[in-house]
């Protein structure tokens, strides 16, 4: 493994989506939702201005976990199928580079855009609300953007994995909608339907397991846990054992969400060698 | 398979070695059993329609693919395992058609490629002058026409000075000037004793500038050897354009009659004489012998294109 060529390729990546505005964009999107979600958050009970940290961190749980996991796919879904699609792949792979290096550096270079524009988008409402913020307040809003972080990584690792085993663009680009509404919106509905359906005689022990099976619902517990008012606005994550719900194990299992689509991938991509 | 026939100086050692090489995808043979050596600062020419099989062989000696049988060493090295990294710093690679980034400059283009090689540091705004870009250094790759686009890609081979380069299909979109001055590099380069290996579907082009040529058909190095050589192996016969006055032609006729040549047509003002080429002295003679008569004489050799039609068909 030569880090030199990872850093060429994860370098490339990067600079292209901060030439490009991708970064810029995406960073004033979260820093629009933010602010508003933070200031407007609370308009339904008739108030505006900031309320609470809990409130805003628990509203914007809510939106992240379906803008991340899209801005993930959506970066991530063409970074390889995209090269072989344009035909320069094959230079790409005739340099001496391995596979598994361009893999890895295409996937950081991702995950570092990625990471910046979130870090940058709510970091700047962090900056804006923490006059009034105490240092346990801050605490769980670096929390939040540091589990964001993670999703957005965990996404685009799937995104990488789909960009690997696609034919072409098209078809990546339609698995990459399919894992968003599945993970996003079925996964849950179909845990709920399970529930309800044998009235809760059955998968009610295994339940908060399977939760673990999908970064987003990992991602819900990590930050709902932590803010002990707003736990019982949250329908499945209540279910979930405390004795779980340490955020170093499910940073674990996050983590776990990073690596392995991402070692699906690589072992995938260089079987292709004997493919292309 | 026709014999390898002998280079320009045969002492010198082979850089490419392939030997029994072969590539299946399930029952297409791509490549089936193929032999080639091409020696240190030659320039070697690989021809056949498309499906040939070129592009796969291009693959496997870049080690972008890897064989199903057989053996390919670069500089007595396997392309592929541990030490595929030495072996792909002293290659330069040109693909057919070639696709770089449009929303880098070709400063940076180059600059990115030079840091994948591991040759960072060298002077790029040099190499792209060597091209004939130096104007457009500054400019994004988008704007590039195809023949800029192929340049800048040309110039990305030559990073890092490789010892051996693979081109394939390097002249496609480029003028007749840009040509001229990109075979002009490439003689540079051989003085300096880089090996080169390109594919051109124009024959004509290529015939004129390669040391040796391999001829591939279905999978199948089908000829290979200098052009004289493959003319010769083919036993291709010689066309003789004899200008003389339609009255005379009886008397060419007549000369030629005892010679073992092949047809004897009369056209507008000259007789067109086909003749295979161990009788080539002797109709020369006898054409001499005819003194005043002949009022010229055109011999045409085999252009390749009958070469490589001939072996292809």
């Amino acid at each position: 493994m030569e880090f030199s060529q990872i850093a060429a390729i994860a370098g490339k990546e990067f600079w292209d989506r901060i030439r490009n505005r991708w970064v810029l964009a995406v960073a004033l999107v979260f820093t629009a939702f933010a602010l508003s979600i933070a200031y407007f958050g609370a308009a339904q009970q008739g108030a505006v201005g900031f309320r609470s940290i809990e409130v805003t961190i628990a509203s914007l749980v809510s939106l992240v976990i379906y803008l991340i996991p899209l801005i993930a796919l959506v970066l991530g879904f063409d970074a390889i199928v995209g090269e072989r699609e344009r035909g320069s792949l094959d230079l790409l792979l005739s340099m001496p580079i391995t596979r598994v290096e361009l893999l890895l550096g295409k996937y950081l270079g991702l995950a570092g855009a990625l990471a910046f524009s979130t870090i940058a988008g709510f970091g700047l409402v962090g900056v804006v609300l923490s006059a009034q913020l105490d240092l346990n307040a801050l605490y769980h809003y670096l929390g939040f953007m540091i589990s964001s972080v993670l999703l957005g990584c965990a996404f685009l690792s799937l995104a990488v994995m789909l960009s690997v085993f696609a034919a072409d663009r098209t078809r990546a680009s339609g698995l990459a909608i399919a894992m968003w509404f599945f993970f996003v919106l079925i996964f849950d509905l179909l845990l709920l339907g399970v529930l309800v359906v044998t009235a809760g005689q059955w998968g009610g022990e295994a339940l908060p397991y399977l939760l673990l099976l999908n970064p987003a619902d990992v991602f819900r517990i990590l930050n709902i846990f932590s803010l002990e008012d707003v736990r019982t606005l949250y329908g499945l994550a209540t279910v979930f054992p405390p004795a779980l719900a340490r955020p170093w194990l499910l940073g674990l299992v996050m983590a776990g969400w990073i690596a392995l689509p991402l070692a699906i991938a690589a072992w995938r991509f260089r079987l292709g060698a004997g493919r292309a | 398979m026709a014999d390898i026939s002998p280079a320009p100086s045969d002492t010198t050692r082979a850089v490419i070695t392939a030997r029994g090489v072969r590539k299946h995808y399930g029952a297409i043979h791509a490549v089936d059993g193929v032999d080639l050596d091409v020696r240190e600062g030659e320039l070697f020419g690989l021809i056949g329609h498309n499906g040939a099989g070129k592009s796969t062989l291009f693959k496997m000696m870049l080690g972008l693919i890897p064989l199903s049988a057989g053996e390919i060493r670069i500089d007595g090295a396997p392309v592929s395992g541990g030490d595929f990294r030495a072996v792909r710093r002293k290659i330069g690679y040109l693909p057919e058609n070639v696709v770089l980034y449009d929303n880098l400059t070709g400063l940076e283009t180059l600059h990115f490629f030079a840091r994948l090689k591991g040759v960072a540091g060298q002077n790029h705004a040099a190499l792209l002058e060597r091209v004939g870009l130096a104007h457009a250094a500054r400019r994004r790759v988008r704007e590039y026409s195809k023949g800029m686009r192929q340049r800048l890609g040309f110039a990305q081979a030559l990073l890092g000075q490789p010892r051996i380069l693979f081109l394939d299909e390097p002249t496609t979109g480029l003028d007749p000037e840009a040509i001229r001055g990109f075979y002009a590099i490439l003689r540079q380069l051989k003085s300096q004793g880089v090996t080169t290996v390109i594919t051109s579907h124009i024959l004509a082009e290529i015939q004129e500038r390669v040391d040796r040529l391999a001829i591939m058909a279905a999978g199948q190095v089908q000829a290979s050897g200098t052009v004289q050589a493959l003319r010769e192996q083919m036993a291709l016969p010689l066309w003789f354009s004899v200008r003389v006055a339609p009255e005379d032609f009886e008397a060419v006729r007549a000369a030629l009659g005892s010679l073992p040549v092949g047809a004897i047509e009369a056209r507008d003002d000259h007789v067109a004489v086909q003749c295979p080429r161990e009788a080539k002295m002797a109709v020369i003679a006898a054409l001499a012998a005819l003194g005043d008569k002949v009022r010229d004489l055109g011999v045409r050799e085999p252009s390749l294109e009958d070469v490589f039609f001939g072996f292809s068909d």
